[in-house]
């Protein structure tokens, strides 16, 4: 069933950009689809564009996994629309034509800005691209059964053949379609976990038995740790002081969690990945078809309650009944380490958390913690802010309709569509987290499963739109990138002259070309979170190109080589803050301890720099220009 | 080298206007943005307050963040039109004296 939508889906989407592709031929239509689609279709294809992987398949997952943490997302994405409408929307219709460069070029033709804005612009797309292929890959594997290369691959190749058909045209009505169809079926889903109501014993209406985890206390003694019925068999403390021991439970090997609260030293049965050279062991038994990582996340009490279901509930209700302090959320975590048999372990161990906990910031980013660690997250929300007005592939959407007034509308059109989306992620993350569905190995596959628990259909269509909503955003993110090069470099920067078929051939070889690089780091950076990476991706935006597009619109003393040197600056400081960042040094296999940037967002020190860079420079270098 | 805008936009007399009515507003919504930011950073307990229904401060200012940014534009965008239809309306008047 999910294969034959997933196709007709795939089918259908071809087919409409072959259908669009016959009818544009010119570089306008190509770059800007001939700048004649109107707002209401283009404001969807903004939700389109907009709402990529890391919306869907990566908030959903953060939600599920770390609570209110993951909405904190949904909220920056949302806000930095703002910055869209009031700044940037209108007067960026009435400057540019094709792309970024285009736009702040507009008042200087400086090959010096042609240059920096198109690297700039290749740079974001590329960051963006990135986690887009990885997700693709992820939601592939379990769909069609394939490997996650093989994934991206046919991503990839999909993506090219939309984009080198028709341009911006089909590219359009793939992310109205796109954007569309995730929005209403985002609601059916909603609906459904509302219907289902919450349960400490989540079942998927009957489908499956619900897996209760042993537990039992236990005691110290010079550290070794023993327990009543329990064989013990080996003990590993891992680094954050975490202890797990390989147990004999019913005469089954498994290895379990010793949590150790106020309520004293407690062992928990966990799920582990154990990799031996005879192949992987999953909970003490060889994987196969009916071995395999059980799903997670339930409810352990509702409201001070035991073993207890409720009936449908409103939203108010629903959010009401998680945020109670008195309800337990069992959320899952993962540990790793080499055993005394020099197997690697992977171990995803039961947490514990009041509801009241979960549902206020503090999980994932720690603003109860020092003070780097609050600027931190002070330096996240910011990005998210300033980021969304200057992603180049949103920007480039602007040129697609006729007039300013419809760049504004158009723009309402996206805020209200996304910001709905966006309300509906914290039902579906917080559904996913309690109904028994979640894959502990990967959070970002929290909304398909969350849907496949209500039946084989809606899997499939939530897979197939998830598919989509990747195709749309690496379509949009390849027309911007080929853009880039083959109208900011070869047309504008390098002058090599062409008539507009061959500025369109240009255009289609860029796409095959970035296309291929695409499918390359989406492979090689399988396994990294979506995310994260996203919000990287807005950062590097919000450092590059943000201050050069609103000093071009309000201060009159803005020059060619202010606006060059900031964009190049804002590229240089927010990637290098990221290169020697914790978060990558744990990439490099480092210890992140040692990384000489101690926060992993760059914004909050790239931004400002690359702002004051600007006027400075523009402040130097007035006099001769004018 | 042309390189004008694929559909050409025109003179558009409430521009000024529209673009010091976005700042404000830009500015206002900013303001109540980074309430929520300084919220979480100086008092996150805080947060975690009850407030309505049974929902905490932080999904109540969450999702009043989201409804707030479509409310601003939808006022944005009446505010915009009706400046439009005022300078769209003054040239009209002016043609018909002078063709009186």
């Amino acid at each position: 069933m999910a294969i034959i939508v997933f196709i007709a889906f795939v089918v259908f989407v071809v087919g409409l950009s072959f259908y669009l592709g016959s009818k544009a031929k010119s570089s306008s239509s190509y770059y800007a689809a001939g700048g004649q689609i109107h707002w209401g279709v283009n404001g969807i294809a903004f939700a389109g564009d907009y709402l990529s992987a890391a919306s869907f398949l990566g908030i959903c997952g953060l939600i599920a996994t770390v609570g209110y943490d993951g909405f904190l997302y949904s909220i920056g994405y949302l806000a930095g629309w703002i910055v869209a409408l009031f700044v940037v929307a209108e007067p960026l219709k009435k400057l540019g034509k094709y792309t970024f460069t285009d736009a702040v070029d507009a008042n200087y033709n400086s090959r010096g800005i042609k240059l920096a804005a198109a690297i700039s612009t290749l740079v974001v797309s590329i960051c963006y691209l990135i986690p887009q292929m990885v997700g693709a890959g992820v939601l592939v594997e379990p769909l069609l059964g394939i490997p996650h290369a093989w994934g991206v691959i046919m991503v990839g190749v999909i993506v090219i053949t939309i984009v080198a058909t028709a341009g911006m045209a089909s590219t359009t009505y793939v992310q109205f379609l796109k954007g569309a169809l995730l929005i209403v079926f985002s609601s059916i889903l909603v609906w459904v976990v509302l219907g289902r109501g919450l349960s400490t014993q989540p079942d998927q209406d009957g489908k499956v038995t619900f897996y209760q985890y042993a537990q039992t206390q236990a005691s110290s003694n010079d550290g070794k740790i023993a327990a009543e019925g329990l064989e013990i068999l080996e003990q590993v403390d891992v680094k954050g002081g975490l202890t797990f021991v390989r147990v004999n439970h019913q005469g089954q090997e498994n290895w379990w969690y010793a949590s150790n609260t106020e309520g004293g030293l407690t062992l928990k049965e966990s799920q582990s990945v154990v990799v031996k050279t005879d192949g992987k062991w999953i909970n003490g038994l060889p994987e196969s078809e009916s071995n395999k990582l059980r799903p997670v996340g339930n409810l352990e009490q509702i409201r001070g309650q035991k073993q207890v279901e409720t009936s449908s509930l409103s939203i108010f209700e629903f959010l009401a009944s998680i945020t109670d302090e008195d309800t337990i959320v069992r959320t899952w975590k993962s540990a790793s380490f080499t055993d005394a048999a020099n197997n690697k372990v992977i171990i995803y161990y039961p947490n514990d958390v009041p509801g009241d906990r979960i549902m206020r910031p503090g999980l994932k980013f720690k603003v109860e913690g020092t003070l780097l660690e609050r600027l931190d997250f002070l330096s996240l929300m910011l990005a998210l802010f300033l980021g969304t007005a200057a992603l180049p592939h949103i920007l480039i959407r602007y040129y697609t309709v006729p007039s300013p007034a419809s760049a504004r509308k158009s723009t309402i059109v996206a805020i209200a569509a996304i910001g709905f989306f966006y309300i509906l992620t914290l039902f579906m993350g917080l559904g996913a987290m309690v109904n028994g569905s979640m894959n502990p190995a990967d959070s970002n596959m929290a909304a398909p499963l969350l849907a496949r628990s209500f039946g084989e259909l809606l899997f499939a269509i939530i897979s197939a739109i998830a598919f989509a909503t990747v195709l749309g955003t690496v379509s949009g993110l390849i027309v911007a990138a080929s853009g880039a090069v083959a109208h900011d470099l070869f047309d504008r920067y390098l002058q090599i002259k062409m008539d507009d078929r061959q500025k369109v051939t240009a255009g289609k070889i860029s796409a095959f070309v970035i296309g291929g690089i695409a499918i390359i780091l989406g492979i090689l950076f399988k396994g990294m979170n979506v995310s994260f990476l996203v919000g990287l991706a807005f950062a590097v935006a919000a450092s590059a190109n943000l201050p050069a597009i609103v000093m071009l619109l309000f201060w009159k003393k803005t020059t060619a080589r202010g606006i060059a040197s900031s964009i190049i600056i804002g590229i240089v400081a927010s990637l290098g803050l990221i290169a020697f960042s914790p978060e990558l040094y744990s990439l490099y296999g480092l210890n992140p301890l040692d990384a000489p940037i101690p926060f992993s967002n760059p914004g909050l020190v790239s931004i400002p720099l690359s702002f004051i860079t600007l006027v400075v420079v523009s402040l130097l270098t007035h006099k001769k220009n004018t | 080298m042309l390189h004008e805008p694929v559909t050409p936009s025109g003179k558009d007399p409430a521009g000024p206007y529209k673009q010091r009515l976005g700042i404000w507003m830009c500015l206002f919504y900013a303001l109540f943005y980074a309430g929520f930011v300084a919220i979480n950073l100086l008092s996150p307990l805080t947060m975690g307050i009850i407030v309505f229904a049974g929902l905490n401060l932080a999904t109540v200012y969450g999702i009043a963040l989201i409804i707030v940014a479509l409310i601003q534009a939808l006022i944005y965008d009446a505010m915009c039109r009706k400046k439009e239809a005022e300078l769209e309306e003054i040239p009209a008047q002016t043609n018909k004296k002078g063709g009186a």
